[in-house]
């Protein structure tokens, strides 16, 4: 399992590694926001709220569109030739999956790195944070995964499924605003959203507060959506025909 | 070790789509022994690719069974798949990869070690003539290029069981012939089971130790090219005449072999042609009649195919 969860991890890492300005460029969306969102924000709340939040959504838009690789795969013909392999289906989902803490990651250091000349200041809990960053992309990935098989032949529902979820989940997890001030609704919304657990986590992570319950429940949701992500896409690449 | 490579019974597959029942393969009953080298040949829609794909475990069959490389497709997946290499009907190299390393992760999927999978990946690349564009990214590669990439990838670890699905399809008549080349040599040296599909009838001829027709999911034919010529399909006699009128005189000494008549030319279909045709030229002469060009053709797959099912895959291809 260890042995072909590697081939599949490094056969995805590959195009990156030979091309790593490719990951760059996929990052221009929190760059975007970062640009033309944060000079709106409150003097005091500033990046130290911001920053989180935005490290969270490269991941919800990096890892969430990655299924649109496989489903590209899965036209030309790539991803039969590997359901014919002896590689064991669940490495083929899982492998896949792990692939995504890369670019994750990188995007994370690069927005922290453009940030500090501008004020941003994250404390050393930031570490954990990327960490829970680390496991939740997993999971987001392989829930991507599942969407792409799910949507084989219609590839359209991958695209519509996944631009439908991803602006609420963006907006719910007070990524871009906070959510305290809102309705009732909203706020109820809100608490559903695994995403809000995590990034309320990452703002209390990079502001030095490590041993708090909302950083507990942001590990939780980055478990629990890992565990439902590996599972569904595990079961979705078990049964997957050409 | 097993004998017979593939058998089916009554393997079945209907597909479903949007209340509509396509049956792509009908009640096949096929066996394959080690070391054969079988052509599945048939219209576009005749079901070789839904075949190969539930005997690679791909699909699952609708009813009936299939053992391949003696373990059953449904059951024993992993088994099946250890023993086997497909080259499908699309390109299996992911786009934004490099060939070369596509090639190599190949080698590791099917358990050979780095240092292996380097050295065949290299000696593929030499021999499907690969090495100008092996370390470019796929999709910037030709559409023969990325074909023989697929063959590469379906050879590097010499399986002892090898499915193609239509492998030449796409490549220049150069490269056809050295895919046909490689297919022989695996064939001879390793003693690879073979089955591949295709809709070029001279390559199914030359390459097959045995063709398999197939029309709608079922099985009309299944034997050696010479029988399925010999039984189906006589040699082909073509005799073109200067005017109407030596033709018209020329059918009364066909010696009672129906002839079929286009434009100037007579057609007839019978076996031993040579032989006939020296018989049918020493009767012509003493009637007086002048045939101004005779063609014999041995008769080909086409032909064949014509005789079962009273359609031509030539114009099928074409269309
Ligand atoms: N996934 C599918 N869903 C629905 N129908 C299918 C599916 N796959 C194949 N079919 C149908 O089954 C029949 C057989 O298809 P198949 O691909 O096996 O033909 P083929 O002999 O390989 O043809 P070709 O020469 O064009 O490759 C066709 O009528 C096709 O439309
Ligand atoms: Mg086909």
């Amino acid at each position: 399992m260890i042995h072909d969860t590697t081939i599949v991890f490094s056969r995805e890492l590959r195009p990156v590694l030979r091309d790593p300005f490719s990951v760059i460029f996929t990052m221009v969306q929190p760059l975007f926001f970062l640009v033309l969102f944060s000079p709106l924000l409150p003097e005091e709340t500033g990046l130290q709220w911001f920053v989180p939040g935005m490290i969270v959504m490269s991941c919800l838009f990096g890892a969430g569109s990655t299924g649109g690789n496989l489903l590209f795969e899965m036209q030309t013909g790539s991803h039969e030739r590997m359901l014919v392999s002896p590689l064991r289906r669940s490495a083929l989902i899982v492998g896949r999956a792990l692939k995504e803490i890369v670019p994750t990651m990188v995007h994370s250091v690069l927005i922290i790195a453009i940030t500090i000349p501008f004020g941003f200041r994250p404390h050393a809990g930031a570490v954990f944070g990327l960490l829970l960053l680390a496991i939740m992309c997993v999971g987001l990935g392989a829930l991507s995964y599942s969407l792409a098989l799910a949507s084989k032949n219609k590839e359209w529902i991958f695209w519509a499924v996944q631009q439908t979820i991803s602006f609420p989940l963006l907006l719910l997890a007070g990524m871009l605003l906070p959510i305290e001030g809102g309705p009732a609704w909203l706020q109820f919304l809100s608490k559903l959203n695994p995403l809000s657990y995590l990034v309320n986590a990452e703002r209390e992570l990079f502001n030095g507060e490590v041993f708090t319950a909302n950083v507990g429940l942001g590990l939780l949701a980055a478990v629990g959506v890992a565990a439902l992500g590996l599972w569904v896409g595990t079961r979705q690449m078990r049964h997957a025909v050409a | 070790m097993t004998d017979t490579m593939i058998r089916t019974s009554a393997l079945t597959k209907r597909f479903t789509v949007k209340k509509e029942t396509v049956e792509a393969v009908r009640g096949l009953d096929l066996r394959v022994m080690r070391g054969e080298m079988v052509a599945l040949l048939g219209p576009n829609g005749a079901g070789k690719s839904t075949t190969l794909r539930m005997l690679t475990t791909l699909l699952p069959p609708t009813s009936g069974e299939a053992e391949v490389a003696g373990f059953d497709v449904v059951t024993r997946q992993r088994e099946v798949r250890a023993r086997i290499g497909y080259i499908g009907q699309g390109n299996g190299a992911g786009h934004s990869q490099r060939g070369r390393d596509e090639l190599i992760s190949q080698g590791r999927a099917y358990g050979l070690s780095v240092a292996d999978a380097r050295r065949r990946a290299q000696e593929l690349i030499d021999s499907l003539d690969l090495g100008a564009v092996a370390d470019r990214v796929v999709s910037s590669l030709s559409g023969g290029q990325r074909r023989r990439l697929d063959i590469a990838m379906g050879l590097i670890h010499a399986p002892e069981l090898l499915f193609l699905d239509e492998p030449s399809t796409g490549l220049d008549p150069q490269n056809r012939a050295n895919l046909q080349e490689h297919v022989v040599r695996m064939h001879a040296e390793h003693g690879t089971t073979i089955v591949l599909t295709t809709h070029y009838l001279d390559e199914a001829d030359a390459l097959a130790d045995r063709v398999i027709v197939i029309d709608h999911g079922k099985l009309i034919a299944d034997d050696t090219p010479e029988r399925l010529k010999a039984d189906h399909a006589g040699d082909r006699i073509t005799l073109t005449f200067d005017s109407e009128d030596e033709l018209r005189r020329a059918e009364g000494h066909t010696l009672g072999i129906t002839a079929a008549r286009t434009g100037l030319t007579l057609t007839l279909r019978a076996d031993g042609g040579r032989h006939l045709v020296q018989k049918l030229m020493r009767g012509f002469d003493e009637a007086g009649v002048h045939v101004s060009a005779v063609e014999v053709a041995r008769p080909t797959l086409d032909d064949v195919f014509l005789a079962l099912t009273g359609r031509s895959l030539r114009e099928e291809n074409q269309a």
